[in-house]
């Protein structure tokens, strides 16, 4: 198989795209495709300060190296979640984004949810019993709450997350399979904001996730390359899984539910649902919108542990 | 004649002579859902497996995470 646009012998092959590439074209094309999606969905500009997510993982990292070539002003946001689990996860987790922080000289936030809220996530999540048994929720809770914190209390005018397609595609199957319309309604490249919120994007949200490990190893981006041990057997795998099949039998099948997603959102698939979108309210105790009145769900589970942790000492 | 084909801890031997596609049809994984590499390159599913060679896979699937991948 050869390079499209110089005939050498390529290294990447993506059906969906009927388009070969060399490493060296390959490393181009990911960067330029990028910016496209960056305009095209009017996510950011490169006068605005971004803030990127970053887990340690290929997507997160890809993300920040391809803002930072392309020339925005993108800082980095980490998050220590405290998950060991005999394999030091969070802790090698960091120590690859902090080197990959220093060999560019980037600036990295990092947010220790212990300290913040006097637990590590696993047993957070025990405390406060949310969850069933596994941290998942508690984890997506305090990131959601702590990345707009970080966002906001620093003056950034926009929160980049590594979604790839292969993750936004199995949020819309599993959002699907339920008529989850509010979720659906939400879901896309661009999340506004709105007082108190800072605008979410993703900027990979059109590469698969095949694509984006191609990156970072043709990159030689070091990542964390053993999953979080809580993901184990999740219901995201699952589904990416399945369409992972499905795309082997017709390529492009991902791709093309995503991008008719969008497309049928745009011309108001949803629209009488926005009617009766719900009213936020600032909580007392962070200043974060909350769909009712009263302490956000962050704040209430904090007051719960630390009240559990008062009584125990 | 026979290859190899490393995912994780897991080793497959496959036949040699035929492209990776197949190879990986062989051992029952979607390609999809890894990216080759042989002696550090990464390579695509046309290419011929040959004998001895030690294809190392690398898994793409990540998840669990609902905010930060």
């Amino acid at each position: 198989m050869k390079c499209r646009k110089c005939g050498e012998k390529a290294a990447i092959n993506m059906p969906q795209h009927r388009l070969a590439l060399c490493k060296e074209h390959f490393l181009e094309w990911v960067p330029e495709q990028t910016e496209r999606f960056i305009r095209k969905y009017r996510m950011f500009t490169r006068q605005e300060r971004v803030l990127v997510a970053v887990s340690g993982g290929k997507d997160s990292l890809s993300l920040w190296d391809i803002l930072w070539r392309l020339g925005y002003q993108a800082d980095g946001l980490y998050i220590a979640l405290g998950i060991d689990e005999g394999i030091s996860y969070s802790a090698e987790s960091q120590r690859l984004t902090e080197k990959f922080a220093a060999e560019r000289g980037l600036k990295l936030h990092i947010v220790d949810v212990e300290r913040e809220t006097g637990f590590p996530i696993p047993l957070l999540a025990q405390k406060s019993l949310r969850g069933q048994g596994k941290p998942c929720s508690v984890c997506g809770l305090v990131k959601r709450h702590e990345m707009n914190r970080i966002a906001r209390d620093l003056g950034y005018d926009v929160l980049a997350t590594g979604h790839n397609l292969d993750d936004e595609a199995a949020v819309l199957f599993g959002n699907t399979l339920n008529w989850a319309v509010e979720y659906l309604l939400r879901q896309g490249p661009v999340l506004p904001e709105e007082p108190g919120l800072a605008r979410k994007v993703k900027p990979l949200c059109r590469f698969y996730e095949r694509e984006m490990t191609a990156y970072a190893l043709m990159r030689g981006i070091e990542y964390i390359y053993e999953e979080c041990p809580f993901a184990v057997g999740s219901t995201s795998i699952y589904y990416k899984e399945l369409l992972n099949r499905l795309e082997n039998e017709r390529p492009g099948a991902k791709l093309t539910f995503y991008l008719s997603f969008l497309e049928a959102r745009e011309k108001g698939l949803f629209r009488e649902q926005t009617q009766v979108r719900q009213t936020l309210h600032p909580c007392p105790s962070c200043g974060q919108p909350t769909s009712a009145p009263g302490l956000c769900a962050f704040c209430r589970m904090v007051e719960k542990v630390s009240e559990k942790k008062a009584l125990a000492s | 004649m026979t290859a190899k084909l490393v995912l994780r801890n897991r080793e497959y031997e496959v036949k040699s002579g035929q492209t990776l596609r197949s190879a990986l049809k062989e051992a029952g994984i979607l390609p999809e859902s890894v990216i080759a590499t042989r002696q550090g390159e990464v390579i695509t599913e046309d290419e011929i497996v040959r004998e001895g060679d030690v294809i190392k896979l690398i898994a793409v699937i990540s998840g669990g995470a609902e905010e930060m991948p």
